[in-house]
């Protein structure tokens, strides 16, 4: 972005305010992670004392009061649900926002979007409620026991396919509309004008939405505890129970005391870890892609 | 493909909660933990705790949105840093911003239980969303604008005003209505912050259950809960229709306003 | 009316706000004269608790009760600090918790659930051993039909785990768990959408739930059938009291309090919630 603080002629005492407030506003924005990794810090530092941080890695499994933590397992359980949810969210979510913007009549598209927003303002605890009275039950007839990676992956994926089409079709909606006349005189079907034309100038937004998912995914915590069995162990397939980090948190923090609480905020701050890290690559994935594309 | 699941679970909302339904229902209080009576003081303490969250979010998200997309370079150090911190607080599970919320507001800052408190902590929940996707928006209006506004003489400040936020306001209502579906629908960050109490709240500084932490409860914890969770469940549903459809309205309402002043 | 109008009145209520969180700050000592009692703990407790409370409040008008929820450790670690005046624990206080006051004002048991549709009626103890640490793992070793065992326990830190685990003498380690589950509305609702599975949970929730066409049924325990009955009369042999816990002995309000939910007021409210009122 151009950064015009110089090429205005009139300049006003409201811009200096504006600036002085917008400044303080975002400070206070992006202090407030600092301020969330510090008090889990504050939480966890006796577990850090006591336990050490490679018993989180090297202890054999969690039974934290029988003095035995390890989180390898749950890291595990998150990642590999949030990233299947992931895996089938993006596509639906692309592709009706795609639908919804481009195919649909008007009348369809508007209603189609307002039962998205819907589905987006449904609860978790709804989401998790229909999960084990609706889902689990068939997806335990066809491959006992039920509760599993993938009921957790499928409804996850229902949460936030949501966001996914609302933030993508609010991009789609800024392309400016000269970009698809000109595509659509030059003769280009609608497809390919999507697929050369609209998904790469619109893919910074696509992306937020995606992170956006990708980041509700992994927070997600009581739709997850409700479906996904969270039996303790490293899933061996689709079908097996999984226990995340954030089911762990919501299960055993209300019964906690002393190292097992702290253990229970560890699991908070490996969680942090996880999603900074899917972050930060994707970022760097982002630089380098609009560096290629520049060239 | 995608309204199969919709339908679905709508479906089974209507079916198990619509004769559950009815007027006395919604505006009187519950009876018997929840199982006889209806929801009218949890549904105020709800609206309380959303209008607090988004009294301070919205604000704060608009300022952070604007500074991160008008004051800074997009490759700017500072700019990045807050972005980033951003995303990484959108996957902070709830129930550590419940837990901070409770260590924050609830014990430090002396709010106790409160409305004030639990609308807080969603504010802190809701903003990476807010942000992230108003944001959004102001990256997607063309430069042209920006520059012509400026060679037009506009100070920054009428620029904003007339024409990135009307421009903007897509995004803005996205994020609003993303971030309202959150707030409306959270549990665990409340059960630690604005707590449990069922009763009429008397101000922001009473303790208030919320839809979502009373559908929660009839549904886990209380034996033949499970009627009155679907038809509070359809009540929360029908409330974010509400503010969807309003607000959306509103928003048209709005822009076709201002494109005549200007 | 354009909209900047909306833009600055946002911005005005964010400059506005401070103050009127000041005001909200300043607000409850200006009409203190009414008291307020705070209990927080157990979540099994807290829908009983809070009805307590609404007919104590209808008795003392000016008393407010303010119920929380978070655990029965929570309940506890608040009672200890001082943050709550009242804690309240789903189970006796352990032996490290002796120097608190605890009143017990209700009992429940715990029984073991079963699909409505699988056929075995009863197991003996080493059965129900045998299948939790997973050397029996299909329903045919115990009499039942041929199809895998689906086990239910509870999460690390429950009061219902540990006395499950002291009733069997096991250790959480042994278990071979399939499902682990977190409230007791959640193990029946898994129980009851699995034919297979195995799960136990609170007496009180699992009769009502199986007495409302739920598809679940409870077993009984060394020949004891799991009702709300044997629990009261003390011979069923798997059950725990809700105690409400203060850090020093009860005085005044909270005196005031505890006695009232301890006395025969309040048992019709007791049998509502599923519960055993204490007798006499």
């Amino acid at each position: 972005m151009i950064s015009f603080s110089s090429n205005t002629l009139s300049r006003s005492r409201g811009d200096f305010l504006l600036l002085g407030s917008v400044r303080l506003l975002a400070l206070t924005a992006g202090g407030l992670l600092f301020l969330v990794v510090a008090f889990l810090f504050h939480e966890s530092w006796p577990a850090l004392q006591n336990i050490g941080l490679s018993r989180f890695f090297s202890d054999p499994d969690w039974y934290p009061t029988e003095n035995s933590y390890q989180l390898t397992s749950m890291v595990w359980g998150s990642l590999l649900a949030t990233t299947g949810a992931v895996l089938f969210a993006s596509p639906f979510g692309i592709l009706s926002a795609l639908f919804c913007h481009f195919y649909a009549p008007p009348l369809l598209a508007r209603w189609y979007r307002r039962m998205v927003e819907l589905l987006a303002g449904i609860p978790s605890v709804v989401f998790g409620f229909w999960g084990l009275m609706v889902l689990v039950p068939i997806i335990g007839r066809w491959h006992p026991p039920g509760p599993s990676l993938i009921s957790g992956i499928l409804i996850l994926t229902l949460m936030i396919m949501p966001t996914i089409m609302l933030v993508s079709h609010a991009s789609l909606a800024h392309v400016p509309i000269a970009l698809i006349h000109t595509s659509s005189a030059l003769g280009f079907s609608r497809w390919s004008m999507i697929w050369h034309v609209i998904l790469p100038t619109t893919r910074m937004g696509l992306f937020t939405g995606i992170l956006l998912g990708l980041a509700r995914a992994l927070g997600e915590t009581m739709a997850v505890l409700m479906v996904c069995g969270n039996v303790v162990q490293t899933p061996s397939h689709l079908f097996d129970p999984v226990r995340t980090l954030t089911a762990n948190i919501a299960l055993e923090m209300a019964y906690a005391l002393g190292d097992h609480r702290a253990a229970l905020f560890m699991s908070g701050l490996f969680l942090m870890g996880v999603v900074a890290l899917v972050v930060s690559t994707a970022e760097a994935l982002r630089h380098r892609n609009t560096y290629v594309s520049a060239k | 493909m995608v309204t199969i699941p919709f339908i679905w679970i709508m479906g089974d909302l209507l079916w198990n909660g619509w004769d559950q339904l009815s007027f006395s229902f919604v505006f009187s209080a519950p009876q018997n933990a929840g199982r006889e009576g209806g929801i009218g003081p949890i549904l105020i303490s709800t609206l309380l705790i959303v209008g607090v969250c988004m009294g301070t979010a919205v604000p704060m998200g608009l300022g952070t949105a604007l500074f991160l997309s008008e004051y800074t370079r997009h490759d700017h150090v500072l700019g990045r840093l807050i972005r980033g911190s951003l995303d990484v607080l959108a996957g902070v599970p709830s129930i550590v911003f419940g837990l901070f919320g409770n260590a924050l507001f609830c014990q430090i800052l002396g709010l106790g239980f409160s409305i004030l408190s639990g609308g807080l902590t969603l504010a802190c929940m809701v903003l990476p969303i807010l942000i992230r996707t108003v944001e959004e928006s102001f990256h997607a209006i063309s430069q042209e604008q920006r520059l012509s506004a400026a060679a037009l003489g506009l100070s920054k400040t009428t620029t904003i005003r007339r024409i990135l936020l009307p421009a903007a306001l897509p995004g803005l209502l996205v994020g609003i209505i993303l971030g309202l579906g959150r707030a409306v629908a959270e549990t665990a960050a409340l059960i630690f912050t604005s707590g449990y109490v069922a009763r009429m709240p008397e101000s922001l500084m009473d303790s208030g259950r919320s839809l979502a932490v009373h559908i929660y409860d009839l549904a886990m914890n209380v034996a033949g809960g499970n009627p009155h969770a679907y038809a509070t469940a359809l009540v929360l549903v029908g409330l974010v229709f509400i503010i969807n459809v309003s607000s959306s309205w509103i928003a048209s309402r709005w822009t076709s306003c201002n494109r005549l002043s200007a | 009316m354009p909209f900047s109008t909306f833009f600055f009145f946002t911005l005005r209520v964010f400059l506005v706000g401070p103050l009127l969180w000041a005001w909200a700050w300043e607000y409850p000592s200006a009409r203190a004269e009414g008291e307020r009692l705070i209990i927080t703990g157990s979540s099994t407790m807290a829908p009983l608790v809070s009805e307590i409370g609404k007919r104590f409040e209808t008795l003392h008008p000016k008393v407010r009760v303010d119920v929380q929820t978070g655990g029965s450790s929570r309940g506890i670690a608040d009672t200890v600090n001082g943050l709550a005046d009242i804690g309240m624990a789903s189970r006796a206080l352990k032996s490290q918790e002796q120097h608190l006051n605890g009143s017990v004002i209700a009992h429940d048991g715990i029984t073991i659930i079963l699909h409505t549709s699988n056929p075995v009626q009863e197991l003996t103890d080493d059965q129900i051993r045998s299948i939790y640490t997973g050397s029996s793992t299909n329903w045919s070793h115990v009499g039942g039909p041929d199809s895998g065992i689906t086990v239910v326990n509870k999460a690390e830190g429950r009061s219902t785990l540990e006395l499950f685990l002291d009733y069997f003498h096991l250790s959480n380690r042994d278990i071979h768990a399939h499902v682990v589950i977190g409230d007791n509305e959640q193990g029946i609702k898994t129980v009851a959408g699995n034919p297979n599975a195995i799960g136990y949970v609170s007496i009180g929730t699992a009769q009502y739930d199986a007495a409302h066409g739920i598809g679940i049924r409870l077993l009984a325990l060394q020949h004891i059938p799991a009702t709300l009955e044997t629990v009261r009369e003390g011979r069923f042999p798997l059950s725990r009291p809700l105690t409400l816990v203060t850090k020093s002995p009860p005085a005044g309000l909270v005196k005031t309090f505890i006695d009232f939910a301890q006395s025969p007021q309040v048992h019709d409210l007791i049998l509502q919630q599923y519960f055993v009122p204490l007798q006499g």
